[in-house]
């Protein structure tokens, strides 16, 4: 037996043991009564609210580094736009035209504008905060918190508490383990709840144990260890005890999570990582994951220099967030999924009216949001900020980040904004 | 199949006492418990060492440290100017610049800023390794763990300071006082670079005082919610006016400062900064709730729910209170009497605690001494697992317990513990792995030793190894290992020792300690 050699143990042998995996799920009903899986949890029917249905998920696609919000959603018909951006602004021509709206779309997002075209997109002008931050990590957290001072929980970490939860037979609040799935390295703050954590993997090969890998032998007396739940040995309420059911949701979770992405997508993602991203995300949900919210990301919008227009830096990240989401609207509705999921995105500020010297812009303020699927209000919600009355050079925000929270929590998730905001915010009308 | 009547009854085995725990009941057990309580961990060897010298001498060979010699910091080990404010020559060119609206010259000034953050952002990860591989190394672990406690304590982030230099000389303030004077630090902390910037107090003027510092040195670092009022916070914020800090180093702004009469929890006069901290000092709340605090890190989570067990732990909080008012906040008292305790080693007490994710990391490399293969995948994982050294979550530290634990968390400490054993990570192994084998032979020496006949048996291993890494021996464990074994050509091998290490780090007590 030799621990090091990597050959010993290759990715198809594992490949291979998942069979035994599959064959291993005919125990499930044993062993789920002795996880959180056993105890009464409201799987996808979480909502408390009479009149909502009961199996709506949520995805959210992070724009990490502050999306340029002005080369997004582009007011073309605003001279102050054009000489304000001599070197990066979009003319005229170019631009992908909403309709009659005064502003359009940049020409690489063509796979959002065919979904506005079809009635399945809403952009949300001008959004914000007060007092804006320009530090990422600060104005990130503020928008992870809901909470302008960027501190506390996240606010879907907040969801999944006040919503999501179980009782134990003690009338003990349990969290559901599998509420909420953040692909990418970090598990977000914003799915961070006092109960509730979510799952996070950047991909599924690292929510597993690696010493299947390391050597075949390994893999049974594992199973045995980590699938045994709480033992009759130990005390209930010990930590052993907690720990022995973690142990064993997880390995719950991760044989559902791994047979489902291992499923071939139904449609052709574009081959970037926000595509594989939402490929799993669209398997998972096909495979009735007990989940409502899923997180992605797509960074490197932090364009201070060299941005480029119509092409380059910028425009591939709009044509990759534009294909993804498409790419993803496309697969859900062959899967039958795309009335009970609603996307939306957002990015942690947008960036200032005028280009720098770098050819590139500096971090700013208020920045449009797009929503996604048939359930939302389609069409330009609010009006453009002005590109004249600023503040500090920044465009003033028109519409308040937590009023499409409130309305997502409240009109999506059947959940009380109240109780998870901190604060009373009214709805904006971005859901039909 | 075991039956409800079998289940080890809850809590029992609590007992309330602070006396001095016996030599004949100070064996192998307690000295790993106290070795990971009070430290990292151990080798077998260290273990039966710390056993041998009877609870007392071990207890002080833990805390009296400074009789045991490591280099000390060097503060030339980092950059200290990579965020040094700009001089008033630069700052006269940017202004300049920005008037004149010269685009470029604006431009270039914030290309270099942008250039510090990163070589900034840089040091503070390396910062991190360097932090990491001295808690491996130190032959002092309890002043690497006190460090880490007042890291989560005084907890200040680098993701709001931005200035690595400044967490540096705040961890080396934590390690100057590791074990010192609590009074001491409460003084030292409102004169802290890192500390000031992180809670606005160099914004803090007699026309606009900024309650920030004045609110948590009294809610998280000193007497606890609902013990001070409103009131105090203002005038506390009014005494702490002025108290800022140039560069490195701190200033006292006397055109800043309030010198009016204050009233702070009782104590009226022109207090400053240090009136403030001398009203929160005398204050019998301030050692209920470092009482607490400490007990929570070296003892166990309070309250649990569990009667008895909370009973126990109400009492010995008080003691530990009314110690640090008698020491005059010295730690080291304090602290012995706590380690020698009968209460320290209940049966209730011990395996109940939750690794943090330092104490995972570090304890599994300093127990089996396992390569330390490296220190950034390390950090990193550490971040994974939520305990990123220098950015803690929020100024109310790392809240511990069962807060560390969930599914994810979960596969990245079982997938840490296998990458420090076998070199393997999620997508294939380490670069140096082949080099930098791991070898059992450590964590055997003593059975080899004291049983060289039944370190050739699978059971005996088995149950060996189980007492050593989970502290707790059990059939159901063994029957898997000694299973392993036989299913693996019935030797016992290095590689077969090291699949029976690598299985007992995935049971879910490994993050027990």
């Amino acid at each position: 037996m030799d621990l090091h050699d990597s050959k010993a143990y290759t990715r198809r042998d594992f490949i291979g043991a998942g069979l035994t995996l599959a064959s291993a799920a005919v125990t499930v009903p044993m062993f789920l009564q002795r996880s959180a899986y056993g105890l009464p949890m409201p799987e996808l029917g979480a909502s408390s609210m009479p009149g909502v249905p009961e199996d709506h998920i949520l995805v959210v696609v992070q724009l990490a580094g502050g999306n340029d919000g002005l080369n997004t959603v582009i007011p073309f018909q605003d001279d102050t736009y054009h000489k304000a951006r001599p070197g990066i602004g979009i003319g005229d021509a170019n631009v992908l035209k909403l309709g009659r709206e005064p502003v359009a779309l940049h020409p690489a997002m063509e796979g959002i504008k065919d979904l506005y075209d079809n009635g399945l997109a809403t952009v949300v002008q001008g959004v914000g905060y007060p007092n804006p931050n320009r530090s990422h990590f600060t104005s990130m957290d503020i928008w992870h918190t809901g909470d302008t001072s960027a501190v506390g929980n996240g606010w879907l970490g907040r969801y999944f508490d006040n919503a999501c939860c179980g009782t134990d037979p003690k009338g003990q609040k349990v969290p559901n383990p599998m509420a909420g799935i953040a692909i990418g390295r970090e598990a977000p703050l914003a799915m961070q709840g006092r109960l509730t954590k979510p799952i996070g993997f950047e991909n599924t090969d690292l929510f597993r144990w690696t010493g299947e890998d390391v050597h075949s032998a390994l893999e049974d007396p594992y199973h045995n260890i980590t699938r045994a739940g709480e033992v009759d040995e130990v005390d209930p309420g010990s930590t052993a005890a907690f720990l022995m059911r973690t142990a064993l949701d997880a390995q719950v979770s991760s044989d559902k999570i791994r047979k489902a992405v291992a499923q071939q997508p139904l449609v052709q993602y574009p081959r970037n990582a926000l595509g594989q991203q939402l490929a799993m995300v669209a398997a998972m949900i096909r495979a009735k994951l007990p989940t409502r919210v899923y997180y992605v990301s797509l960074g490197g919008f932090d364009t201070h220099a060299g941005q480029g227009g119509v092409n380059g830096q910028h425009a591939n990240l709009l044509r990759t967030f534009g294909s993804c989401v498409k790419a993803f609207q496309d697969e859900l509705k062959a899967q039958q999924d795309h009335e009970r999921v609603l996307t939306m995105s957002f990015s942690e500020f947008g960036r200032r009216v005028y280009q720098n010297a770098s050819g590139g812009t500096d971090h700013g303020a208020a920045a449009p949001m797009f929503l996604f699927g048939p359930m939302v209000d389609a069409g330009v919600l609010g009006r453009h900020p002005s590109l004249k009355d600023l503040d500090s050079g920044d465009l003033k925000y028109n519409i308040d980040f937590r009023s499409v929270y409130s309305a997502v929590l409240q009109q999506w998730l059947g959940a009380d904004p109240k109780a998870i905001l901190k604060g009373s915010y009214r709805p904006a009308k971005v859901l039909a | 199949m075991a039956t409800a009547h079998h289940r080890r009854a809850a809590s029992t085995d609590v007992t309330p006492s602070m006396k001095r725990i016996s030599t004949e009941a100070f064996g192998f057990d307690e000295a790993r418990h106290l070795l990971w309580r009070a430290g990292f961990g151990g080798t077998p060897q260290q273990i039966q060492a710390l056993a041998s010298m009877g609870p007392e001498r071990a207890v002080e060979y833990i805390v009296e440290y400074d009789n045991i010699p490591y280099e000390s910091v060097n503060s030339s080990d980092f950059d200290k100017d990579i965020m040094r404010p700009p001089t008033q020559a630069e700052r006269q060119a940017y202004a300049r610049a920005r008037r004149e609206n010269d685009e470029e010259a604006v431009a270039r000034v914030r290309a270099m800023r942008q250039e510090r953050q990163r070589s900034d952002r840089r040091q503070v990860a390396q910062m991190q390794n360097w932090w990491l591989k001295r808690l491996i190394e130190t032959p002092r672990p309890l002043e690497e763990k006190m460090t880490l406690f007042w890291h989560g304590h005084f907890a200040t982030s680098y993701r709001t300071i931005e200035d690595s230099y400044h967490m540096f000389m705040q961890n080396q303030l934590f390690r100057d006082n590791a074990t010192g004077n609590y009074g001491e630090l409460m003084y030292n902390i409102i004169r802290d670079p890192a500390m000031i910037a992180y809670l606005d107090n160099n914004d803090s003027r007699k026309d606009k005082p900024n309650e920030n510092l004045a609110r948590e040195l009294m809610e998280l670092f000193s007497l606890g919610e609902g013990n001070y009022t409103e009131r105090d916070i203002k005038e506390g914020a009014r005494a702490l006016t002025g108290y800022t800090f140039q560069d490195d180093e701190f200033v006292f702004q006397e055109r800043n400062h309030d010198d009016g009469v204050k009233r702070i929890l009782g104590k009226r006069g022109r207090l400053d900064g240090d009136g403030f901290v001398t009203a929160i000092l005398e204050n019998r709340d301030c050692s209920r709730y470092m009482a607490t605090k400490l007990y929570r890190f070296f003892v166990g989570d309070y309250p649990t729910g569990a009667t008895e067990a909370d009973e126990a732990a109400k009492r010995v909080i008080s003691d530990i209170a009314s110690n640090l008012l008698r020491s005059r906040y010295e730690l080291r008292p304090v602290l012995t009497r706590l380690f020698e305790s009968e209460h320290f080693y209940s049966g209730a007490v011990r395996n109940e605690k939750i690794k943090s994710p330092a104490e995972l990391v570090v304890g599994t490399i300093r127990s089996l001494l396992t390569p330390t293969r490296d220190l950034g995948v390390l950090s990193d994982a550490m971040n994974l697992m939520g305990q990123d050294l220098f950015f803690p979550p929020s100024v109310a530290g790392w809240e511990g317990g069962r807060s560390w634990i969930n599914t994810s968390t979960l596969f990245v400490r079982q997938n840490t513990t296998c990458f420090l054993l076998t070199g393997r990570m999620p997508r294939g192994y380490h670069d140096e792995s082949r080099n930098d084998a791991y070898s059992p032979g450590p964590a055997l020496a003593t059975l080899r030793e004291a049983d060289p006949a039944g370190a050739r048996e699978a059971e005996r291993v088995a149950s060996y190894l189980l007492k050593l890494l989970i502290g707790r021996d059990s059939a159901t464990y063994r029957e898997s290992l000694t299973e392993f074994v036989a299913d693996n050509g019935g030797r016992l091998t290095d590689p077969v020792i090291t699949g029976m290490i690598l299985l007992v780090s995935a049971m879910p007590e490994y993050q027990l300690c």
